[in-house]
């Protein structure tokens, strides 16, 4: 009951929250960051008072819930939470909290509808990452899309609109393709088993030609890797990330790209394994491009939130070159890139909402100079641009070297050209620091410093960052099992014949 | 006191996180900053004294900490790894540390960003300790990015210019470029070795390469460019220069004496490796030999003080990779030691120099100080001597012992010697062009010398102290290296690499001080000018990255601002428009269209139907 009650609470917050702020009663923003507060409480309560863990189809699993919903057509109600649902969910949270703390200030009409559409997005990504019937997934994952839809298109800036609709576009249009995608595996499972089931377990073992698999494969890996979102898929993601208001940024870059990361690890690879491993140097390649050409753009952008949105385009290529590199080490460096950047780009994004709020632009040819004004603002924005680079010691090392070393055991040619990545990563990190904190000061009015609600939300991160690259091993031992599914070992052979 | 090694990095570390997280008076952060260095500095001392005492097969120390990460076959263990090597660098790095943190009090005084100075300079020294302490090339290559996280900081110390700003990315982009190598390498050894620890992974490389074979070659060469970049040898030379943009301390700690050492330190740990690939090493070797020959002709037509001494070290650099091409291991290291001591000393006093003169760098618009500033004076003069390799200055033994080693290696020997000593007597050269045009000649300058505080000034005297006897001491390296045969050296070949200083003082003494006219002349004729700026620009390489690299990514940059894939999306949104309005046309609201078009749709219909 315990993975209900996650979805339920953030669920009925938001109904609270509207109503509060309807009736006059509280601050809405009070009930968010209750709500996420208390789910968070109760996912580490659940997390140190666990029990053994449930064994399904050769799986750990920390919790599970299995109801009936439409049993005529093989849909349940299930729920299931392992290691690296864990992690997620408490991404999806923290960053919850973070969201809710960077835009205090910010909303101030429709509050409520605002606070409203957070939970239920919250709601809806928790349902992403805890459900295992593929039909109960793809609602969720439809579900969480809707009110970041009305965040960006109502809360959201001077061309809110447009980068809202592209932004429901591309995710519908790549949806469909995995719903599609679904129901032909359901068909094709049932024509040879001869029972209709969309649970995850029983979809497994399907029995597919493959050619048929391949296909279905890139159906899910398409809506995939829209959202991730990788090259040639991203563009909607730099407008949606400049319109969208700054805890819709925070939660757009921290959490819901990583539904398409998450849906890669749980879904595509899984069920179509060999079909997987046929595509995996495509994928690999479009990781190792999204490294790069992401990185170059970053550099071309003058609008901060854009700069912000295509680094981690190239940030989640480290991902997708890791999942597909078929090897323990890169998937584990790949979920440790996704935490690592959840911490980052949400800092990031949200210090540039900090600065919007002071100044009003997002243009960086309009700032410069703020060190001398906001030099804790500086050290903070300077610490999460060199974590973004990969310096060792903080979170996103870990993980990028360990997608490389793997992905390097996979592929090495596409291991050097991601490498690039590595010297690109200071050219547009750094080029941050210089354009807003140092040279001479433009604006004659000196910023404010960061305040104490910004300090301590920026420390928490800050926290967590340093923590994830010094001792990643307690949550790289918290993930391992849930990868057991992703090696997939035709890719290895080549590799092996590259090292002979 | 060996089990306190993890204590040493960690004092300045606290250092740094007290600066940065406490609001310190400009007192307390002067004793919080150099305290943790000087802690540092005398615990080593006790640890290294302690390693000393052990006997000498029974010299190592390992400490493990914590598992950092582990997945599959991979583990990186947080250790240090302490051995003669590792204890040479950690003096090296607290002592001369410490001594310019102590400068830096006196030379810093006056700036607003003194406590982020200590900071930034504290975290330096931690990274630079994890480094040469790192037991795997993982927390070997936290240092090695640490140091240069801190180097870029330093060199954009000064934030407001831009200039500053600019020089601060190239190195750390410039510098990048080895370490993505490294990395590669680091990759590649694990593939085929299964560890990362590296004396685990010479032990393997041992046992399972055959000493020519490719792999070995690979992985050396991928070693070798991070090596390259940070020791700034050539292709990757053209940051250092410009990282004289930070203030001089940093210039001293990091841009002379430590961090650009660090490539030296990597290649020598892992020299084992290295005598797997001996076509590497000869390219170490030739790269060396190239970058100190070449830089030589550099620093001889610059005129701003730091940017003299940044080429000299560049140069110095390239002799400790000689040495470490021809096998001379020891003797690189010694060098490195001894250049530690003089470079530094160099600086700092350039730095109390530049002080005293209103921060005017350009040597030509010094002279005739010698009277005035006669410990800065005095300090140029040792530190230049042993630069230039004087007979009984440090520098004097170390650069004979790579000489003679270059001249004994049966690789092109003769001709990595010769570099060297042409080098040797641009060293003279260029060092005295700088030591006649600012100390001696008239006083054109106004002076004021109140700023040179005891702080300033009692680390160059233990510098000129050391840099004289540094060079004394034989360092207790024999069992970290294999030892390297003696070779006959003829008597000419000694000769002429004792002489070879003394060519170059001679050359500036007659064009730099004697007939100051002849200098000018030169350089008045078209070649002798083309020439100059060819020097004066380091041979070109910055205007061949710019156009050939720099150019070509700013303009993919400017072209595709509003990224190229997306005009596809926006292609199909506009033919999606373009189709709703042509078909929107057809919607006009008379009758007879509507009929008409019923009754042509019929008609084709039928049509094809029959005639199918």
């Amino acid at each position: 009951m315990i993975l209900a009650w996650l979805l339920l609470i953030p669920f009925i917050g938001g109904l609270v929250a509207w109503l509060a702020d309807r009736k006059k009663l509280v601050d809405p923003a009070l009930v968010t960051l209750a709500t996420l507060l208390l789910d968070l409480l109760i996912v580490i309560g659940f997390y140190f008072t666990r029990d053994a863990p449930i064994e399904i189809s050769g799986q750990q699993w920390m919790a599970v819930l299995e109801l009936a919903w439409i049993p005529r057509f093989g849909i349940g109600f299930v729920l299931a939470l392992d290691g690296l649902g864990l992690l997620m969910v408490l991404l999806t949270l923290f960053l919850g909290v973070v969201a809710v703390l960077s835009s205090w200030q910010e909303i101030n009409h429709r509050k409520g509808f605002f606070y409203f559409n957070i939970l239920w997005t919250m709601s809806g990504v928790i349902g992403v990452f805890t459900s295992l019937d593929l039909f109960l997934f793809f609602f969720f994952w439809e579900v969480m899309l809707i009110p970041m839809y009305f965040i960006i298109g109502v809360f959201g800036h001077e061309n809110r609109i447009y980068a809202a609709i592209k932004f429901f576009i591309f995710t519908q249009a790549s949806g469909l393709l995995m719903l599609l995608a679904i129901i032909a595996l359901v068909y094709f499972h049932h024509q040879s088993s001869g029972v209709v089931t969309f649970n995850y377990f029983e979809l497994l073992g399907a029995e597919l030609s493959a050619s048929v698999a391949y296909w279905l494969m890139l159906g899910f890996f398409i809506a995939f890797i829209t959202k991730l979102p990788g090259v040639p898929l991203h563009t909607w993601l730099p407008d949606a990330h400049t319109q969208a208001p700054t805890a819709g940024s925070v939660i757009l870059a921290g959490v819901l790209l990583k539904t398409g990361a998450y849906g890669l690890i749980r879904f595509a690879v899984p069920l179509f394994p060999e079909a997987s491993a046929e595509f995996a140097p495509v994928a690999m390649s479009l990781g190792a491009v999204s490294i790069i050409y992401a990185a170059a753009m970053a550099f071309a952008q003058t609008d901060i939130k854009r700069l912000i949105a295509y680094t981690s385009v190239s940030h989640m290529g480290f991902v997708l070159l890791g999942v597909y590199a078929g090897n323990e080490t890169a998937a584990r460096g790949a979920v440790m890139t996704m935490l690592a950047h959840g911490m980052t780009s949400a800092a990031l994004f949200a210090f540039a909402g900090a600065i919007g709020q002071r100044i009003h632009t997002r243009d960086m040819r309009q700032m410069g100079g703020f060190w001398r004004s906001a030099p804790r603002m500086g050290a903070i924005v300077l610490f999460f641009s060199v974590a973004a680079l990969g310096m060792p010691g903080l979170a996103n090392f870990v993980g990028e070297f360990l997608v490389l070393l793997g992905a390097f055991k996979a592929n090495m040619l596409l291991t050097c050209i991601a490498a690039i990545g590595l010297i690109l990563a200071p050219v547009y990190s750094l080029i941050v620091i210089q354009r807003i904190f140092h040279g001479k000061r433009l604006v004659e009015k000196p910023i404010p410093d960061v305040t104490t609600r910004e300090t301590v939300m920026m420390l928490m991160m800050i926290v967590v960052t340093v923590g994830l690259g010094v001792f990643p091993q307690p949550v790289m031992e918290l993930m391992a099992s849930s990868l057991d599914l992703l090696p997939v070992v035709a890719f290895n052979d080549e590799a092996g014949m590259v090292s002979q | 006191m060996l089990e306190f090694l993890w204590l040493v990095p960690l004092l300045p570390l606290l250092g740094f996180l007290l600066l940065v997280l406490l609001p310190l008076t400009k007192r307390a952060a002067a004793i919080v900053g150099v305290g943790s260095v000087g802690a540092a500095a005398l615990l080593t001392l006790l640890i290294v004294v302690e390693l000393f005492g052990l006997s000498s097969d029974a010299q190592v120390f390992r400490q493990i900490y914590w598992t950092w990460m582990q997945a599959e076959n991979f583990t990186a263990q947080f250790a240090f790894y302490l051995d003669p090597l590792a204890a040479v660098m950690m003096a090296i790095i607290t002592g001369v540390g410490f001594l310019i943190h102590l400068y830096s009090v006196g030379y810093m005084d006056e700036d607003p960003g003194f406590a982020r100075f200590f900071a930034y300079m504290n975290l330096f020294i931690a990274a630079m300790l994890v480094l040469v302490l790192g037991d795997n090339l993982v927390v070997l290559y936290l240092g090695w990015e640490g140091v240069g996280l801190c180097s870029y900081l330093l060199i954009g110390f000064w934030y407001d210019s831009h200039a500053n700003g600019y020089a601060a990315r190239k190195a750390f982009v410039v510098t990048r470029v080895g370490d993505a190598l490294m990395a590669l390498g680091m990759f590649l050894l694990f593939l085929h070795l299964d560890t990362l620890d590296i004396q685990q992974l010479m032990a393997n490389a041992n046992d399972q390469w055959q000493t020519g074979s490719s792999l070995p070659t690979i992985a050396a060469a991928l070693l070798l460019g991070g090596a390259l970049g940070k020791s700034a040898q050539i292709p990757l030379q053209t940051w250092l220069p410009d990282a004289m943009a930070g203030p001089t301390p940093i210039s001293a700690l990091i841009h002379a004496a430590t961090m650009v050492t660090a490539g030296v330190y990597l290649i020598a740990r892992t020299h084992e490796l290295f005598l797997l690939a001996p076509d590497i090493m000869f390219l170490v070797a030739l790269i060396g030999a190239t970058t100190l020959f070449i830089s030589g002709f550099t620093a001889l037509v610059q005129t701003d003080i730091k940017r003299i001494l940044a080429f000299s070290t560049i140069s110095q650099l390239g002799y400790m990779f000689l040495a470490l091409g021809v096998g001379a291991w020891s003797a690189a290291i010694f060098h490195l030691m001894t250049h530690a001591f003089f470079k530094a000393l160099l600086f700092l006093a350039a730095g109390a120099v530049i002080l005293c003169v209103h921060h005017e760098q350009d040597i030509f618009k010094m002279g005739g100080l010698r009277k005035r500033l006669p410990v800065s004076f005095w300090s140029f003069m040792i530190g230049g001597l042993a630069l230039v390799a004087v007979p009984l200055t440090s520098g004097y033994y170390s650069k004979h012992e790579i000489l003679f080693a270059a001249a004994g290696n049966e690789n092109s020997g003769q001709l990595l010697w010769l570099l060297g000593v042409l080098g040797a007597v641009m060293t003279g050269l260029y060092t005295f062009r700088l030591i006649f045009t600012v100390f001696f000649g008239e006083e054109n300058t106004r002076v004021h010398e109140s700023t040179v505080g005891l702080v300033v000034k009692l680390p160059l005297v233990v510098l000129c102290l050391l840099s004289i006897v540094g060079g004394w001491f034989v360092l207790p390296l024999d069992h970290v290296f294999p030892a390297s045969e003696e070779q006959a050296i003829s008597g000419i070949t000694s000769l002429v690499t004792d002489v070879a200083p003394f060519v170059g003082i001679f050359i500036a003494y007659l064009v730099f001080h004697q007939n100051k006219a002849l200098a000018d002349a030169v350089v008045a004729h078209t070649p002798g000018r083309l020439l100059q700026r060819f020097w004066f620009s380091g041979w070109g390489f910055d205007w061949l990255y710019q156009k050939i690299l720099v150019n070509p990514f700013m303009l993919f940059v400017r072209i595709n601002k509003n990224d190229i894939v997306d005009s596809f999306y926006r292609l199909a949104a506009w033919l999606m428009r373009l189709i709703h309005r042509l078909f929107g046309l057809t919607q006009t609201g008379r009758m007879q269209w509507y009929v008409g078009s019923i009754a042509l749709g019929v008609v084709l219909i039928v049509g094809a139907g029959i005639f199918s």
